[in-house]
């Protein structure tokens, strides 16, 4: 192998060996960093052994915000027969962060005692949970659980207590109003097309996956660090708005042609360069001569 | 000659001399049709920049008749169900209306914005030649000082154009630039209120103000910049790369009639054509999705457009020094990265041909260009200072890299705080040494390699002679043009 | 290198140090090389030429992209009556027809008109003895006048205040610099939202923020925006003498970055604590982070200061309003800026 490498890096080619060596070590360096960013694929579920304290309770810093009396509520399925699934699983592939009696384990996980029927759909129908590490950033991912043991979950940890699960109807929201109202309380994270952003540490998603449901549990209850906004703030009118304003930001209006994923000047310049420019340059080189081809 | 051709040929001559009666140019339109033009493909960049021009020029014009300069708040109720009673100024209302509901309008705001990002482009890639290949050196730093000062204006007038839509965000670029303005030490608050007339975001008289700076005070400046730079080149002749027939006193290449006229604007129609494939196919600010600007409001992934990127990536990159002597701000953050950094970079591309001059010792006047590879030097330190301005460009996308690949935006920041003084030098010494190896294999970097001379003697010893046959220079019999023997050294 | 870790003499004379070195670099690489490098390579060779292409097939090519340019042309007239201006479409129109009108010429000017390659002279652009004249004629100018320093130096003079009046005239184009440090924020103004309804202290919840403007003033103005959040008890550390700017936890500071303006719109508020972060501001152009907890200090980014709060109080009906206006000025800093005292 390092004969074979020694001999591309010194074989006589028309590319000096400096500039090959260099390429090399650009590949190298990128391959380092690109496999070792930090990535949440592939959850395992299990990374805790030891199950912690059964006595003590670790509330989270904020807990999910009710819907307003009066406003649609989203019903999950509950039996005595999916309790029983839903303890089985926790105990399987929560507990081990979570805690025996959903106390929550100091330093690892809060308590999910009184989260109610919201988060426990929006982690795990996101794939956000289970968890790798207690640290990581919930991200997107394929759900480890279908539907019928998210459900058990859900029944299981309800049972804890807890505010009714938001929802939205779309239909029923104004495109104008949702627009208005995302620019001024989401567009600063999510970006003003729902293209997702960052903030400094963690990555701020795209909504092109989220589903009403979801958007509705995410802003009532604000999975990780993103704020959760109460029936006050955002009322049901508003919510209905901003879903079908998120919903439309999946295919905007693009007037203009091909919208180059509408994050703005950034593909806009990349277009300039090397499909404008470059094909200008072509047409120059097309044009003029070379050197070597003069009489 | 058939009959149509003579009829032709008779009106033509006709209509000649009626002309010459009245203005009396043939002798100046002879020489202009035998000027000649020498052919390398990379003399025409300049040309693409000088079309591009036009094309801004002539779908400018189109837009300042829709464009209204306006802060006056009002509320929509146009076609575009997103907006409907929202409020918002004037002037972005009136492009709104141009792009959504005017024929046409959209294809010229398009063609128009895609133009002025390939005329910088453009520009930069033609600075490159000049850089790479020397042609700034005496009697074209003149000429090269011009340019520059067109590449400040080119940018300075881009920003203008995209913050004339009043739309959120170029709003928040207009922000930043009041806030770089404001950081100059000393005469900062009193320029920024100067310029917005008062606190940002500026009182009614801002936008006329900023849209005649747009549509005519640095067009105007750009027409006779560039009126000026072309007659210069008109004057001295364009230089050539070395070659068959080609000495430092002549110009070898194709006149201008017919031959090199319809290729030129063959090529205008390139330019015009690729522009309006552009403004047709493909969506560039549609303003209509970031809505309209408010100082209380902003996005995420707010970028400028390219050409200011390098310093948004300054302006993230900087550490929170602010200079506070006394309780007076002496100079505050945005100026590192927004003022002091691109006035910096201008700097030494001004004063480069001077500085080589100092360093080499040359100073004799120059039309032969030489390849990148014939000054190792000029190139790595070229190829160093450029990728320093590239990386840093780059930084200001680390956000967006944290977004798609997962590498913490902290950790980005704190590495190229170090990266981009090391990477430069790194490039340095890989360009120069790319370069001497260049000029030893003689090969061009991409194509053919074409081989040393080999020399074998009779016991069998091979001797490699380092120039292949047509390299061979003659012995040079006149002294260079425009110098005064004994007084070659003067500059 | 912030204000408080280097005295003004320490900072100084290491930025001398800078300047000595880089002179005496500059000197080391500027003392080499002084003998000029080798002339350019030049070439005895006549390279004159010149050749007729008498390519009818060529020729009947142009005339095809001509007319095919000629209907994109026209098409473009159609396609605006018919579809009253589809972009794409009237770009296509447009955009083919100049390609292909590109096409023809280049064409044509490569394979069907003449060929040529030409030499041409350059001109003598250094004439010794006209230059020496031009010198000579405008010395001339001067002849007889004796009072020559007299004369230079009252025109200087005249120069320096003709231009110094011409340009006096700008001043008027610009305003005082108080309305800088101004902001409509003043003791009693009420916080409203972006539809004007005034905000109860008790709806502002923790784990969420709110954009307020003032009462009744102009939301355009630079110093209009406030955030408002309220956090519990263990996350204030505020320092004494603000200790009560923020009742019932609810504190409020501007909006605009104190880096180059921009509004702050990110919040992070965290689910757990113990494995994220604390609350923060970040504002999205260069990410400056400050900490509402703490007055606002900055944790991360290139801003030159804190966040300035606003003092808020609580009215008799129960609705926030400001207590005082800002103790310092906001937005990017500049020579007047007003700083925080602590």
């Amino acid at each position: 192998m390092k004969r074979l490498v020694m001999r591309w890096l010194t074989r006589r080619s028309r590319v000096p060996a400096v500039l090959r060596l260099s390429l090399a070590v650009v590949l190298a360096a990128a391959s380092i960093v690109g496999l070792s960013a930090p990535t949440s694929l592939g959850q395992t579920g299990n990374t805790n052994p030891n199950g912690g304290a059964a006595t003590e309770f670790n509330p989270p810093t904020k807990s999910p915000e009710a819907p307003a009396p009066g406003d649609p509520t989203k019903s999950f399925p509950d039996s005595p027969g999916l309790r029983a699934l839903g303890y089985t699983l926790y105990q399987g592939s929560c507990a081990s962060c979570h805690g025996i009696a959903l106390q929550g384990i100091p330093g690892v996980a809060p308590s999910l005692r009184g989260v109610g029927p919201g988060p426990v759909d929006f982690y795990l129908s996101t794939g956000r949970m289970p968890l790798d590490a207690p640290r990581n950033q919930p991200l997107r991912n394929p759900p480890l659980f279908n539907r019928i043991k998210i459900n058990a979950l859900i029944a299981y940890i309800s049972a804890f207590g807890g505010p009714r699960a938001p929802t939205a109807v779309p239909a029923n929201g104004d495109l104008a109003y949702g627009f208005h109202e995302f620019t001024l309380n989401c567009a600063g994270c999510h970006q003003i097309v729902a293209r997702g952003g960052i903030t400094v540490n963690a990555q701020a998603p795209d909504l092109e996956q989220a589903n009403p449901q979801e958007i509705a549990e995410a802003v009532r209850m604000g999975p990780y660090l993103m704020p959760h906004f109460d029936a006050k703030q955002i009322d049901q009118h508003a919510l209905d708005s901003i879903v079908r304003y998120v919903l439309w930001t999946r295919r905007p209006v693009n007037a203009g042609g091909w919208g180059i994923y509408n994050i703005g000047p950034i593909p806009e310049g990349i277009v300039a360069w090397f499909i404008g420019l470059a094909a200008l340059v072509i047409v120059a080189r097309l044009i003029g001569e070379r050197m070597d081809e003069r009489t | 000659m058939n009959l149509i051709d003579r009829y032709v040929h008779r009106r033509f001559l006709r209509a000649s001399r009626a002309a010459e009666q009245r203005v009396g140019l043939a002798a100046g339109i002879r020489w202009a049709l035998r000027y000649v033009f020498p052919d390398h493909w990379s003399f025409l960049l300049g040309e693409i920049a000088l079309y591009s021009f036009l094309v801004l020029v002539g779908t400018g014009i189109f837009l300042t008749l829709y464009y209204i300069p306006s802060d006056s708040q009002v509320i929509y109720h146009g076609s575009y169900p997103l907006l409907q009673g929202e409020q918002m100024s004037e002037a972005y209302r009136s492009v709104l209306d141009l792009s959504l509901s005017v024929p046409t309008g959209l294809l010229f705001r398009q063609v128009h914005h895609w133009a002025a990002n390939v005329f910088i482009a453009s520009i930069v890639l033609h600075l490159a030649r000049i850089f790479f290949t020397g042609a700034y050196r005496k009697p074209r730093d003149l000429n090269y000082f011009i340019g520059l000062t067109m590449l400040m204006l080119a940018i300075l007038e881009g920003f203008a154009g995209y913050s004339l839509a009043d739309d959120l965000l170029s709003g928040m670029g207009l922000a930043i630039a009041y806030s770089v303005a404001m950081s100059i030490p000393f005469v900062g608050g009193q320029l920024a209120s100067l310029v917005w007339g008062g606190p940002f975001p500026g009182n009614s008289s801002f936008w006329p103000r900023l849209e005649i700076v747009h549509v005519l005070l640095i067009p105007a400046a750009l027409a006779v910049l560039i009126t000026l730079h072309l007659a210069m080149i008109m004057r001295q002749h364009h230089s050539q790369f070395p070659g068959p027939g080609r000495r430092e006193r002549n110009v070898v290449g194709t006149p201008l009639w017919p031959a090199y006229a319809l290729r030129s604007i063959g090529l205008l129609f390139a330019v015009a054509g690729v522009l309006f494939l552009l403004g047709g196919l493909v969506q560039i600010n549609p303003i209509w999705q970031w809505g309209p600007f408010h100082p209380y409001l902003s996005e995420n992934g707010a970028q400028p457009d390219w050409y200011i990127g390098w310093l948004i990536g300054a302006l993230r990159l900087m550490p929170n020094w602010e200079l506070v002597i006394a309780g007076r701000t002496v100079i505050s953050n945005p100026f590192w990265g927004g003022a002091a950094f691109p006035l910096f970079v201008f700097a030494v591309m001004f004063f480069w041909p001077a500085l080589e001059r100092r360093v080499t010792g040359d100073v004799r006047r120059h039309d032969l260009l030489e390849r990148p590879r014939d000054r190792p030097i000029r190139t790595a330190v070229g190829a160093g200072f450029l990728s320093w301005v590239v990386i840093v460009f780059a930084v200001g996308s680390t956000d967006r890299i944290f977004y798609r690949l997962g590498v913490s935006y902290t950790t980005q920041i704190h590495v190229w705080r170090v990266g981009i003084w090391v990477l430069p030098i790194v490039v340095f010494f890989v360009t120069r040494s790319a370069c001497r190896s260049l000029q030893r294999s003689g090969s061009h970097p991409l194509r053919e390699w074409q081989g040393n001379v080999v020399r074998r003697s009779a016991d069998g010893a091979v001797e490699v002679l380092s120039d292949s046959p047509d390299r061979v220079v003659p012995p040079i019999t006149e002294p260079p043009v425009g110098t005064v023997p004994g007084r070659e050294f003067e500059s | 290198m912030s204000p408080d870790d280097q005295s003004p003499v320490t900072r100084g004379a290491k930025f001398l140090g800078v300047l000595v070195a880089l002179r005496a670099a500059a000197r080391a690489v500027g003392r080499r090389g002084h003998e000029p490098p080798p002339p350019a390579r030049e070439s005895d060779i006549d390279p004159s030429q010149r050749t007729l292409p008498a390519n009818p097939r060529t020729e009947t090519l142009v005339g095809v992209l001509l007319l095919v340019a000629a209907v994109f042309a026209f098409a473009f007239t159609v396609i605006y009556i018919v579809s009253s201006g589809d972009t794409q479409l009237l770009g296509i129109a447009m955009g083919g027809a100049l390609c292909l009108l590109a096409v023809a010429c280049i064409v044509a000017g490569k394979f069907v008109v003449p060929q040529e390659t030409h030499v041409e002279e350059r001109g003598q652009l250094l004439d010794e003895e006209q230059t020496e004249e031009v010198v000579e004629m405008i010395a001339e100018g001067g002849q007889g006048i004796s009072r020559r320093a007299l004369l230079v130096g009252a025109g200087g003079v005249a120069g320096v205040a003709v231009v110094t009046a011409a340009a006096t005239p700008l001043a008027s184009l610009g305003p005082t610099l108080g309305p800088l440090h101004r902001t409509p924020w003043a003791a009693g103004v009420g916080l409203v939202d972006d539809q004007g309804r005034l905000y109860l202290a008790s709806d502002i919840h923790i784990g969420t923020f709110y954009t307020a403007l003032p009462e009744d003033k102009d939301p355009e103005s630079f110093g209009a925006g406030i955030l408002v959040v309220r956090l519990p008890a263990d996350f204030i550390a505020l320092p004494a003498a603000r200790r009560d700017w923020a009742p019932n936890g609810i504190l409020a500071y501007s909006k605009i970055c104190p880096h180059a303006g921009c509004a702050i719109s990110l919040y992070r508020y965290p689910t757990y604590a113990p494995t994220s972060q604390v609350p923060a501001f970040t504002c999205p152009c260069h990410y400056s982070t400050f900490l509402p907890g703490e007055g606002g200090r900055l944790v991360f980014g290139p801003a030159g200061r804190a966040l300035p709060q606003l003092p808020l109080m609580i009215d008799g009906d129960g609705h926030l309003r400001a207590a005082a206006g800002f103790h310092e000025d906001i937005g990017p800093s500049w020579w007047g800026v007003h700083r925080a005292q602590s």
